[in-house]
């Protein structure tokens, strides 16, 4: 119970990430304005970030989330980078989420490494909200 | 006509009589399918369709119907002319497409250099009249296969391209004097038209044969689609330079294609599409005529790229306006004096932000609207979104329907016989000539901040695509914007289509090339040419003819953007969002 609590009361914090060299950041934006306007506090990191880097804004800014945004097809090399990066980290609690251009047979991949959420194009806003909101760690965010 | 009228909700003022009559009018003729329209006409104001507030995907009210007063400031000659005529409203060719029909050019690229260029073989055959190149993501970003920033990324959404080698084997078997090739690149774009010049060179087609296109639009990366490299004024010198050298040895060569493109699809609104590109196309004529180039030498080159979208009666209307503005803009702010600088010419693609990963048949639909719209209005060269491209890039058979959609369009409907087979619509005018004034508006800021570089500095275009995309985002979700197949008429049980897979091989086979190009080459020379290129990057000298000599000893791409990066230094936007 204590732990509900805490968790209604601490606002979630997300880092919305690109990685990679694409620089379509259409979703990315609108995703970060639909969650920070449902509430959450995000962090934008702005386009080009490494896996390391990325994980080091995880870090620095406590964040309960990570949402990637690839459409170019890098996702196989980014995602498993970022999910062992945060397990060396001992960060094992933040929710991986990300949205793009996935080909179905990559998706079980991406489940194996740790990516919990996977939205492809045409994916609601609010879906995304709820399905943050039912998946975030509360250990992740009443630590 | 007052702009109260436009709302069929808010009769009021002189008018009131004449826009009563048009909202009844407009009402019946909703509802006149029905077969109880007879006893509406007690019942008419309260209509749903009589209440809905219309507009077009720019925010723009859209009245019931429109007639003679809407159009009662028009004069024939100033503000459309006959088509060939200035101000080219009405298209730039007297005979229309009877003349001249429009290239039918599929942008496509993926994976290695040969498979695009079996792709390439499969288009010629198909009765594609133009190649267009799509580059992956490294080459857009000028960074060669072994580059640690490329990795996972090589051949992914377009080919892989790192040098003069990689040119070969994607042209191999099509020679430079029977094609035209547009080539979608910016940042690099002078590195690879050296490529291209020195392949012609090789294959002994003349450089005043070679016709083709580079996309060469930095403003619009800066803007929208992100793929810079350099900071905006060394990069704007990159842009003039190319204009400088092909005035001089390669006249046939477009220079840059000023793009609409990729601001439509980071989100824009038709208008802030056509107001930011034209007005991108301002900038690099100011900068033209700043570095000395007499606008006429190197107007006449260059082209532009619209989106072709959905809103069938809006896109025609910006295509228009587009030519209208662009004349007199050419004419009037800077002086030209040779017609061809005065004439927009334009290529279009539809929109592949409006494709749907859901029922993805539906998109065969959404493309043929689009490029209809794109016909109507003129367009000189156009490609069709393949049904796929949602989920993946196209295959084979998606790429051949979507050019056959062209190829329908073009030769069995009739709609080519006809210059601008819409002008004189009360509608399209009225339109056309809204597009029109919003576009100057936004001159008027984008002047008032000093220029677009100077916009782009403070973040004004971004911000203003930005909140339209979240606009338009949330019109979607609330069911104001139907998407068919998504957020109506659902079905989750429709057919799931066949798509195109890149797997991770072509990474390893690039990494192999580059390898085995590098020891093949000259390395002295190598490292020469390319302290030419830096030495002429600090200097004002035109960066083509080091780059082109890099090119012809096998300097990949990479080392001749590095080259350029240890001089200029690399861009970084600030996030916002």
């Amino acid at each position: 119970m204590g732990r509900q609590r805490e968790r209604v009361m601490r606002t979630i914090r997300v880092v919305i990430a690109k990685s990679g060299l694409d620089g379509h950041d259409r979703g990315a934006k609108v995703i970060a304005r639909a969650l920070r306007d449902s509430g959450m506090e995000v962090i934008y990191t702005g386009l080009r970030q490494t896996p390391e880097q990325i994980v080091e804004t995880v870090l620095q800014e406590d964040a309960d989330v990570i949402g990637l945004s690839i459409l170019s097809g890098a996702h196989n090399h980014i995602c498993p980078r970022i999910a062992e990066l945060l397990k060396i980290k001992g960060m094992k609690d933040v929710l991986i989420i990300v949205g793009g251009i996935i080909p179905d047979v990559d998706i079980p991949k991406l489940r194996a490494v740790g990516v919990e959420g996977i939205f492809l194009p045409g994916s609601p806003m609010q879906d995304i909200v709820n399905f943050i909101r039912e998946h975030v760690r509360p250990s992740a965010v009443s630590k | 006509m007052s702009s109260s009228s436009r709302n069929p909700n808010k009769v009021e003022g002189g008018g009131s009589a004449q826009s009563k009559t048009r909202t009844r009018s407009a009402t019946s003729s909703i509802i006149s399918s029905d077969a109880t329209h007879q006893q509406l006409d007690v019942t008419e104001s309260e209509s749903p369709a009589c209440k809905k507030q219309t507009v077009t995907s720019s925010g723009h009210p859209v009245a019931p119907f429109y007639e003679s007063d809407d159009l009662s400031d028009l004069d024939y000659q100033r503000d459309l002319n006959d088509p060939g005529e200035f101000p080219y409203t009405r298209g730039i060719h007297q005979t229309g497409y009877r003349g001249k029909l429009w290239t039918m050019r599929q942008f496509a690229g993926f994976g290695t250099p040969e498979e695009t260029n079996n792709r390439y073989h499969q288009l010629i055959a198909a009765g594609g009249t133009g190649l267009s190149v799509a580059f992956d993501l490294p080459t857009l970003m000028g960074r060669d296969p072994d580059d640690p920033l490329s990795a996972g990324e090589i051949g992914k959404c377009g080919v892989s391209v790192a040098s003069l080698a990689d040119m070969e084997r994607l042209f191999a078997g099509i020679k430079l004097s029977d094609v035209t090739t547009s080539m979608t690149i910016n940042s690099p774009a002078p590195m690879l038209l050296a490529m291209y010049l020195v392949l012609a060179e090789r294959q002994g087609v003349d450089w005043q044969q070679v016709s083709g296109t580079i996309q060469n639009d930095i403003l619009k990366e800066f803007i929208a689609q992100k793929e810079y490299i350099y900071p905006p004024r060394p990069s704007m010198r990159l842009i003039t330079d190319v204009f400088a050298f092909c005035g001089e040895h390669a006249p046939k060569w477009n220079t840059i294609s000023v793009s609409g493109y990729h601001i439509r699809e980071a989100g824009s609104t038709a208008v802030q599409e056509l107001a930011f590109t034209l007005r991108d196309g301002i900038e690099y004529v100011q900068y033209g005529i700043d570095a000395g180039l007499d606008v006429d030498t190197f107007a006449p080159r260059m082209s532009f790229f619209f989106n072709a979208h959905s809103d069938f009666f809006e896109e025609i209307a910006k295509y228009r306006a587009a030519r209208k503005i662009w004349s007199n803009v050419m004419r009037n702010r800077f002086h030209a004096k040779d017609d061809r600088s005065w004439k927009l010419r334009f290529h279009s693609q539809t929109a592949g932000g409006s494709l749907t990963g859901q029922q993805a048949y539906n998109n065969v639909m959404r493309a043929t609207w689009q490029a209809l719209a794109a016909v109507m209005g003129g367009t000189n060269s156009l490609h069709t979104c393949s049904l796929d491209e949602a989920l993946a890039l196209p295959t084979s058979d998606a790429a051949t329907l979507a050019l056959r959609t062209q190829q329908i369009i073009a030769h069995e409907t009739g709609i080519t016989e006809v210059a601008d087979p819409l002008g004189g619509s009360y509608l399209i005018e009225a339109l056309t000539r809204e597009m029109e004034n919003k576009a100057n508006s936004y001159f008027k800021a984008i002047d008032d901040c000093g220029g677009m570089v100077e916009a782009i500095e403070q973040g004004y275009p971004q911000r203003e695509i930005a909140e339209s995309a979240y606009r338009d985002q949330k019109r979607v979700e609330s069911g104001e914007r139907a998407v068919v197949g998504v957020t109506t008429f659902v079905d989750d049980g429709a057919a799931e289509i066949p798509t195109l897979y890149i797997d991770e091989s072509t990474e390893q086979k690039q990494l192999d090339q580059l390898q085995l190009l590098k020891q093949k080459r000259d390395t002295d020379r190598v490292a020469r040419a390319l302290e030419q290129v830096r030495a002429a990057a600090d200097g004002t000298t035109n960066m083509m003819e080091p780059l082109l000599e890099a090119v012809r000893v096998y300097a990949t791409l990479g080392e001749m953007c590095n080259a350029l990066r240890d001089v200029w230094g690399e861009y970084e936007e600030t996030p916002m969002i």
